[in-house]
């Protein structure tokens, strides 16, 4: 792709294991030793596979495939919460984002603690946050619930605040995991707007979700994973097209 | 503007930090941890922070009542509430520190699981919100102490100061260790509860040191003394219970009141509280790049 652009981050060869583990005490530990170690003790798949790719400032890249493809597990990696086996992973600047909606709320918090601790979470510090707050809460568009405890909320408003503090939190380099799906229309589209205007403002965006079409409209790279392989890294269009075809 | 000081930042390997030693950039949401640890502590509970005043209340009468009375040790002792309270906060403190860090980790598992920052973080907020808990029992102390004659100096009041960093530093060296552990497997929960049950015992709270070091060999009394626990215990006694009314005997100092070489087993003690944490540490690194998916 465009090499002359600044280098956000970069996946090379990077395979990553996961144990299937059957047993959780330390007693079975001691007798799988006893026993001569016989068998595995944990069985290990690669949800990851030698996967390599490249990530500039200002892109936006999808990353498509179908469930259990490692499209999670990718987004994981370059957050930091996983470690590569084997390979690099490499970021500049700090990353965060959506890996899963409202995986910092807590649910006996109001809404106001709330964005000040998932805010503090992605990486704000308090004048950040207090600069920010009055945009987070309108752009969630629950005012009147800011401080109600959060497990009072219905699904869609914590959706809202989740998202909110997340698109203000203004990373260099922003991931977001499959919350373009929830929400209602309006909102869905309000969401859409603000990721294209991001994206406008020179923003480097990594996203992953099933909805195709949405995914067009907010992308213009599309990486195809499948079983942890990298099939396809191409136009978004060229991609979704791909993606289809391996469906059908 | 935002792009050229974004390319003077180098390219790095996310998932790594300095571990404790970063947690000063992390200041605030360390801040917010622990408001949130308080608040959900709480939840639904009408005492809320009294219960941290009414559990060592109820602790420190059945104790003073069976040991004080029925053991006849007030007898021998004098100022014997005193001299039990002032342990007893100190263990308290360690196995309140002990306890919350070891489950810190697991009870944050939706965040270590989607989102990266120091996992050091959960740990020390426990350490933090131990301490919270600590000092209305100090403030307890304080007053129980003042009531019964307590005139410290400034060595006394040190003396307070160091054997609470001690159980700190201590405590937060193997609960980091007990955290990581408890990751992989659960049964760390119940080796620090029965860590937590002969830490009072190891100790002199119930007893004197004079006790000890008369029934044991003299390596052996060493070695007890240089456990960060029963030197922070003793160094609570020369805190709050030496310089009460009466305690030191006409004519004799107060460290006459203390065991035969205190500031060296005290250095000991303080060696072997850096190591554990040193350890701990260590230990916590090399496991904490497994946590997200163990959990």
């Amino acid at each position: 792709m465009d090499d002359s652009r600044l280098l956000m981050a970069r996946l090379a060869n990077v395979t990553k294991a996961f144990d299937l583990r059957h047993t959780r005490s330390i007693k079975e530990y001691v007798v799988w030793l006893a026993t001569g170690r016989k068998g595995d003790f944990s069985e290990t798949f690669n949800a990851l596979d030698d996967v390599s790719f490249d990530i500039h400032q200002g892109e936006s890249v999808a990353l498509l495939g179908f469930n259990g493809s490692g499209k999670s597990t990718t987004l994981k990696l370059v957050s930091g919460v996983l470690l590569p086996d084997e390979g690099s992973v490499q970021v500049r600047g700090r990353v965060a984002g959506l890996i899963e909606v409202g995986a910092g709320m807590h649910p006996d918090l109001t809404g106001r603690e709330n964005v000040y601790l998932n805010a503090a979470i992605l990486g704000l510090d308090e004048a950040e946050v207090d600069d920010r707050f009055d945009s987070i809460v309108e752009f969630s568009g629950i005012e009147k619930f800011i401080d109600t405890e959060v497990k009072f909320y219905s699904s869609g408003m914590y959706m809202r605040l989740a998202f909110s503090i997340a698109v203000h939190s203004n990373p260099d380099l922003f991931l977001v995991d499959e919350v373009l799906a929830v929400g209602d229309e309006p909102f869905q589209r309000k969401c859409i707007d603000k990721m294209l205007e991001l994206r406008a403002s020179g923003q480097t965006l990594m996203v992953v979700s099933h909805d195709l079409d949405l995914i067009k409209t907010v992308c213009e790279r599309g990486i195809v994973l499948r079983n942890g392989q990298l099939l396809l890294d191409a136009d978004i269009n060229e991609a979704v097209d791909y993606l289809r075809a391996l469906d059908g | 503007m935002q792009s050229s000081v974004l390319a003077d930042q180098p390219l790095r390997a996310p998932g790594h930090s300095a571990g404790l030693l970063e947690l000063f950039r992390w200041w605030f949401l360390l801040r917010l941890l622990v408001k949130k640890e308080l608040r959900i502590r709480y939840r639904g509970s009408v005492l809320g922070m009294v219960w941290s005043y009414v559990k060592p209340a109820v602790q420190l009468g059945v104790y003073y009542v069976a040991m004080g009375h029925f053991l006849g040790l007030g007898r021998s002792i004098p100022g014997y509430v005193v001299y039990l309270f002032a342990g007893m906060v100190m263990i308290s403190f360690f196995n309140e520190i002990m306890l919350n860090t070891t489950r810190s980790i697991i009870f944050n598992a939706p965040l270590v699981g989607k989102i990266y920052m120091p996992r050091e973080l959960f740990p020390v907020s426990s350490l933090w919100v131990a301490f919270v808990h600590v000092v209305p029992q100090i403030v307890v102390l304080v007053v129980g102490a003042l009531l019964m004659g307590w005139r410290p100096g400034l060595l006394n009041i040190l003396a307070a100061i160091a054997a609470l960093v001690l159980v700190g530093i201590f405590a937060l060296g193997l609960g980091l260790m007990f955290a990581a552990f408890n990751v992989y497997f659960r049964d760390a929960e119940n080796l620090v509860e029965l860590l937590m049950m002969v830490a009072i015992w190891v100790s002199p709270v119930f007893y004197q040191w004079s006790m000890v070091a008369s029934s044991v060999p003299g390596w052996v009394f060493g070695a007890y003394l240089a456990n960060p626990l029963a030197m922070s215990v003793e160094l609570a006694h020369f805190a709050f219970w030496v310089p009460l009314e009466g305690v030191v005997a006409p004519g004799t100092s107060q460290a006459s009141l203390m065991p035969g070489g205190i500031g060296m087993l005290l250095g000991i003690a303080v060696v072997i509280g850096v190591a554990l944490l040193l350890c701990g540490q260590l230990v916590f690194h090399r496991l904490e790049g497994k946590f997200a998916q163990e959990l």
